[in-house]
């Protein structure tokens, strides 16, 4: 690529929208006019501690100006004194950015895995021919398709978003084509609505008991409902204590690595280097995954809660939420709830009258699945590009700003609010004896009632389907997606399989993040494993060259698998794809890599997906 | 400062300085190696201050930027002392111990009040105060500089003024604390070891007033040396003027367009008797010359020598290709020259001109080529073969007691640049380089660079505005001395009232037609940093132009 210069000035707008964000700019080197300042300037490292802004001004820009201009770039780059290119470098790693004019309005319309598998496929293609290729620019609105939305219990989902002088972002649930062609041809899409988990309410929940029972944007209601007695609890019994108790409930993290959390919240609280960081994991973004929306969207504050009891326990006084760029509703309630918890005291200084202080800033990521890596989402909140780091060190001795954190994930930070109000031993009672305390799974696809369900560790894969009504009438089970695109398949003859920790990993696959995907013999597996196979090929961050290459090469490998026109024999073919995944998996740094091949493994190896030759 | 000509750090002592401050010098474009080793050293946490009329590419990795005015570093320095002293953070240990005129200098600074910086360099007394403060608390600091200094009618006294710092704060001759000008190539430094400079015998040993020293060349080279400083390159065009010097043989130099006010020098470079060019690429000068040596390319095609860089780190150079054509290693050249005048000095190899210097410059004593084989390079000064070389200067002077002389400090008086700002030459013109470009382009035309844009006239866009000219517009520039036409370019690094142009195109525009040959009679170096210029639309401007030129004829 030729090198260019790019003196690109930015349009007034894209300075104001800048400048909105940044506030204004405080002298002419850069960007103020020029007043009588032309002696003497300030920045170096104080200009440059502002560069954990990047992320958020690049949205800024985006959402008003609707693209990434090179002069709107430049500018970013001068008010925060980064290198232009470097400011390239973060903007293009994003999938929500575009560095190239876009029409203002654009549809993102979900063609990953679950959405497939509720039709999407037929409704891109019909949207192609009725209004053109993705990308086009149709008066003002052009669609684009998207990895998935995280709106799986109600597929095929659709993301709107309006850039300008008063932005929207919407979602759009369960679309079909005419709701789609409305929306483009300038329809304002309904209101969204939240997601009602289907289980009944008392059914012994713990993590979803409030969840469409109160009102998410009322903190009355939300304590009327027994909202911060966990963290009044959790004072009286101290930080040690607060420990104590989470270790003592064996909790797991319910990110997909399943790390104790009471070993990482002891490892940050003894670190002797402040300050102590802690970070909220929203960046749910594995397809399938939608159980942490369901949280923010119907139970906010208890989010906010459980953070505030784990910043006490573990030392830290500033807090962030990363949330994934494509969940408008749960970006709304959590900043309402920020801002009413924060008005009532229980964030800030003096929280309770009893000397906490701690506070919480959302980030919200843009279309960038490795960002839900627990070291890539530092380099995401400081203004990098959002690429996974080398361990050790560990995030809790070095993290976010190099200093000690603790990342965790939506559920699992819920989880500790029942575990200090009742005790660690009661909440190991549940469960198993290696996997305690209950579970949310995502179930989507051919089932009766997808959405968010809570089990205790131990449920089988049959009672799970079942309790989501079954696999859909007139269909019949193929296959199950467990641990979404960096799980793999099961079988209908695994059903009986205990949702365990310990009893996934005997039988060879992972509850990941807790999706299931009931996958019936209409769908062709052939053609899910070439969505699963693009969507690493696209996600890798490219760091690390096994990864960046395998995920290449084995995407083309299923391709000429899945269209018929292999090299040589199948088994050459196959044997291909597992020595890739063989090296993506022993040398890449982060999950993404080592997980890349695993769905697509399971497939040939368990479903047996290739075993009468190729697919055409 | 104290005899030898060099900085005194060591680039791993960049790398581990708490504060470094960049004086008239923008290293992000100029020098751009070393400035890898400042980023290194900011990456660490150091801090940096930048000292430079234009808010360049370094200004901007700065955290203070002190945009002084054109030729007032003097001014800045002292007020910056001033400052140190009456804030009784002056060093005072050192200076009791190791300094002399102490006195003599904080009353030459008295006058230099925060106010009164403020009023001569336009930088505002609080960015001047907190340099002052962050320089003298810091426990390592490293002041570097280049020619944003030394090309003034006042660059010996502004180096001075640099080097007063130092003392006040004590600031040299400590790991991580010194002062260092930055060279420009990978061997300046080398050139002034070697003694290519006129006061100064190899091993900076003064022809005039080292009576021992002369006497040691004399008994090895079997000739009587004269006891007085040869000129300057300055002085050589004055001589030529006089008509006192009428033959000129140029090694590596392109004078025909690096010299101030080019309209003139070029006049005397054509009335010599005989030029001589000694170089690897065909220059405008050696185009002037009555003959032309074309000789190797030393760091590539020369079989041995050595460089030195910055650090002092003297360096082994070895060959990898053959040189084209009849082209010669300079050394061989040289003296092959000597035999046809008369003097047969054979045909020595680059190890036995080393093993003389070594036998005749003490700084260089401990340096055989094996051991810069094995070392990789050694700094000077390294007196004997077990000595390791020296990672900085002047430590002695805190040793207890100190050894030697004191250093002393200097008066350094401020003086405006000699072409004054008028209303008929209203702004002022600063050169310099660019990052893909040097000095006359004769090493770096020939390949093409993605950022190269030719000379251009740059103006902040104010101006730009109030003289109603577009980028990109051919404008008349006229100064004292003659005017050019360049097109006009934006450039926000710039303030009213303040231009840059470069050097390294001309062929196209000679921008030292403008430039004033107004040198410091202590170095000799010409003012090219501080030109009064004119800017005329063209067409509109003819006239008056014509006016500047006529005008000339009386000078």
């Amino acid at each position: 690529m030729d090198v260019h210069l790019l003196d690109a000035e930015p349009t007034a707008a894209e300075r104001d929208a800048v400048d909105a964000f940044l506030g204004p700019p405080m002298s002419s080197w850069v960007g103020a006019d020029r007043v009588d300042d032309g002696h003497s300037a300030h920045g170096g490292h104080s200009a440059r501690a502002e560069r954990h802004q990047l992320l958020p001004t690049l949205h800024a820009l985006q959402e008003h100006a609707g693209w990434i201009s090179p002069g709107g770039l430049n500018y970013i780059a001068r008010r925060l004194t980064i290198p232009p290119a470097d400011v390239y470098g973060v903007a293009t790693f994003y999938a929500l950015f575009s560095v190239e004019p876009r029409a203002p309005r654009v549809v993102h319309v979900c063609d990953d895995v679950v959405c497939r598998c509720a039709g999407s496929e037929s409704l891109i293609a019909t949207l192609t021919e009725a209004v053109g290729p993705p990308g086009a620019d149709l008066d003002g609105t052009s669609w684009l398709p998207s990895p998935c939305l995280g709106q799986c219990d109600r597929a095929p989902a659709a993301l709107v978003i309006e850039s300008g002088e008063s932005p929207v972002e919407r979602e759009l649930t369960a679309v079909d084509v005419d709701g789609l062609l409305a929306v483009i041809d300038g329809a304002t899409p309904s209101p969204p609505r939240s997601a009602v988990p289907p289980q009944s309410a008392g059914s012994g929940l713990r993590l979803l008991r409030r969840i469409g029972q109160i009102d998410p944007e009322s903190l009355d209601d939300y304590r009327a409902h027994g909202g911060y007695a966990a963290l009044r609890r959790a004072l009286d019994l101290g930080p040690e204590g607060v420990i104590r108790e989470v270790n003592d409930s064996k909790l797991m993290g319910r990110g997909g690595a399943a790390f104790p959390t009471g070993r990482k919240w002891d490892a940050v609280a003894r670190q002797p280097r402040r300050p102590h960081y802690l970070i909220c994991n929203a960046d749910e973004s594995e397809p399938g995954t939608f159980k942490d929306r369901v949280i923010l969207e119907g139970d906010p504050f208890s989010v906010i809660e459980a953070m505030t009891i784990a910043a006490y326990a573990t030392g830290c006084e500033h807090g962030y939420v990363y949330l994934r760029g494509e969940y408008p509703l749960a970006q709304r309630r959590l900043e309402h709830a920020l801002e009413q918890a924060r008005d009532r005291g229980l964030l800030g200084q003096d929280i309770f009258s009893r000397g906490l202080s701690f506070d919480i800033e959302l980030r919200k990521g843009a279309g960038a699945y490795i960002c839900g890596e627990e070291t890539a989402i530092f380099g995401s909140i400081e203004g990098f590009r959002g690429e996974p780091r080398n361990k050790p060190p560990f995030p809790v001795e070095r993290g976010l700003f190099g200093q000690p954190t603790v990342v965790n994930n939506v559920e699992t930070l819920v989880n500790t609010l029942p575990i200090v109000l009742g005790g660690g031993a009661a909440f190991a009672a549940i469960g198993t004896e290696r996997s305690t305390g209950s579970k949310l799974f995502c179930v989507s696809g051919a089932v009766e009632q997808p959405g968010t369900f809570e089990v205790p560790f131990g449920t089988t894969l049959r009672e799970l389907l079942e309790l989501a009504g079954g696999v859909s009438s007139g269909r019949s089970l193929s296959a199950v997606l467990l641990g979404g695109a960096a799980g793999s398949f099961v079988t209908p003859k695994d059903l009986d399989l205990p949702l365990t920790l310990e009893d996934t990993r005997a039988a060879g696959t992972t509850l990941g993040s807790g999706v299931v995907v009931a996958i019936d013999e209409s769908v062709d597996i052939g053609r899910l494993l070439t969505v699963i196979a693009a969507f690493f090929r696209d996600e890798s961050c490219g760091q690390c060259v096994p990864c960046r290459v395998g995920t290449v090469r084995q995407e083309e490998a299923v391709a000429r698998l899945v269209s018929g026109r292999i090299r040589g024999t199948v088994q050459d073919e196959l044997s291909l794809i597992a020595e890739i995944g063989e090296a993506m998996r022993d040398a890449s740094i982060c999950g993404l890599g080592q997980t890349a091949s695993a769905a697509i493994e399971s497939a040939i190896g368990r479903l047996g997906v290739f075993d009468g030759g190729t697919r055409s | 400062m104290f005899g030898a000509g060099g900085g005194t750090s060591s680039y791993r002592e960049v790398e581990e300085t708490d504060l470094l401050i960049l004086w008239g010098s923008n290293a992000r474009e100029t020098h751009p190696i070393f400035f890898h080793h400042v980023l290194k050293a900011v990456r660490r946490g150091a801090s940096l201050h930048v000292v430079d009329p234009r808010r360049t590419g370094s200004a901007q990795w700065a955290d203070t930027w002190l945009g002084l005015d054109v030729g007032s570093d003097i001014a800045l320095a002292n007020t910056v002392a001033r400052e140190i002293i009456h804030a009784g953070l002056a060093n005072e240990a050192f200076i009791s111990r190791a300094t002399s005129g102490f006195a003599e200098y904080r009353a030459s600074v008295e006058q230099w009040t925060l106010e009164e910086g403020e009023r001569v360099t336009g930088v505002p007394a609080q960015t001047i105060r907190e340099l002052a403060h962050a320089y003298a608390r810091a426990e390592r600091a490293i002041l570097c500089w280049t020619l944003g200094i030394t090309e003034h009618v006042t660059g010996v006294d502004n180096v001075l003024a640099l080097i007063n710092l130092a003392l006040l704060t004590g600031h040299v001759g400590r790991y991580g604390s010194g002062l260092n000008p930055l060279r420009g190539q990978n061997n300046v430094q080398g050139g002034g070891d070697m003694g290519a400079i006129p006061n100064k015998l190899p091993g900076f040993q003064d022809v005039q007033d080292d009576q021992d020293a002369r006497a040691r060349f004399e008994a090895a080279w079997g000739t009587k040396l004269a006891p007085k400083h040869g000129w300057h390159l300055s002085q050589m065009f004055e001589a030529m003027e006089h008509g006192e010097l009428n033959t000129l043989y140029v090694l590596g130099e392109n004078p025909a367009q690096s010299e101030a006010d080019s309209k003139k020098s070029l006049a005397l470079l054509e009335g010599l008797d005989f030029l001589i060019a000694q170089d690897i690429i065909m220059t405008k000068t050696c185009d002037m010359a009555d003959v032309v040596f074309p000789s190797s390319a030393s760091w590539c095609e020369a079989d041995g020598g050595t460089v030195t860089n910055s650090e002092r780190r003297v360096q082994r150079m070895r060959k990898a290709l053959d040189p084209p054509g009849l082209a010669r290693d300079d050394h061989w050249i040289i003296c092959e020259l000597a035999r046809r005048l008369g003097h047969d000095w054979g045909h020595p190899s680059l190890e036995q001109a080393w093993e003389e210097l070594r036998s005749l410059s003490p700084m260089h004593r401990g340096m055989s080529y094996a051991r810069l084989e094995e070392t990789g390079g050694l700094q000077w000064p390294c007196p004997s073969e077990d000595h390791p070389g020296s990672l900085f200067l002047h430590g002695r002077l805190w040793e207890e007691p100190v050894q030697g002389p004191p250093a002393p400090f200097s008066i350094a008086t401020w003086a405006p640049p000699i072409d004054e700002l008028s209303e008929e030459f209203p702004i002022r013109l600063t050169t310099g380089r660019r990052l893909d470009s040097y000095n006359t382009g004769v090493q770096t035309n020939l390949y093409s660079s993605p950022l190269r844009h030719g000379e251009t006239l740059d103006l902040c866009p104010e101006d730009a505005a109030s003289l109603d000219v577009e980028p990109g517009e051919i404008v008349r520039i006229s100064s004292r001395r003659g005017s050019i036409e360049a097109p006009v370019r934006l450039e926000s690094a710039l303030r009213p009232g303040l231009a840059f142009m470069t050097i390294h195109f001309g062929d196209d525009v000679d921008v030292n037609v403008l430039t004033t040959d107004s040198n410091d009679a202590k170095s000799g170096t010409a003012e090219f940093k501080a030109t009064a210029i004119r800017i005329d639309k063209r067409g509109s401007g003819e006239r008056e132009a014509a006016g500047v030129a006529s005008g000339e004829a009386g000078r």
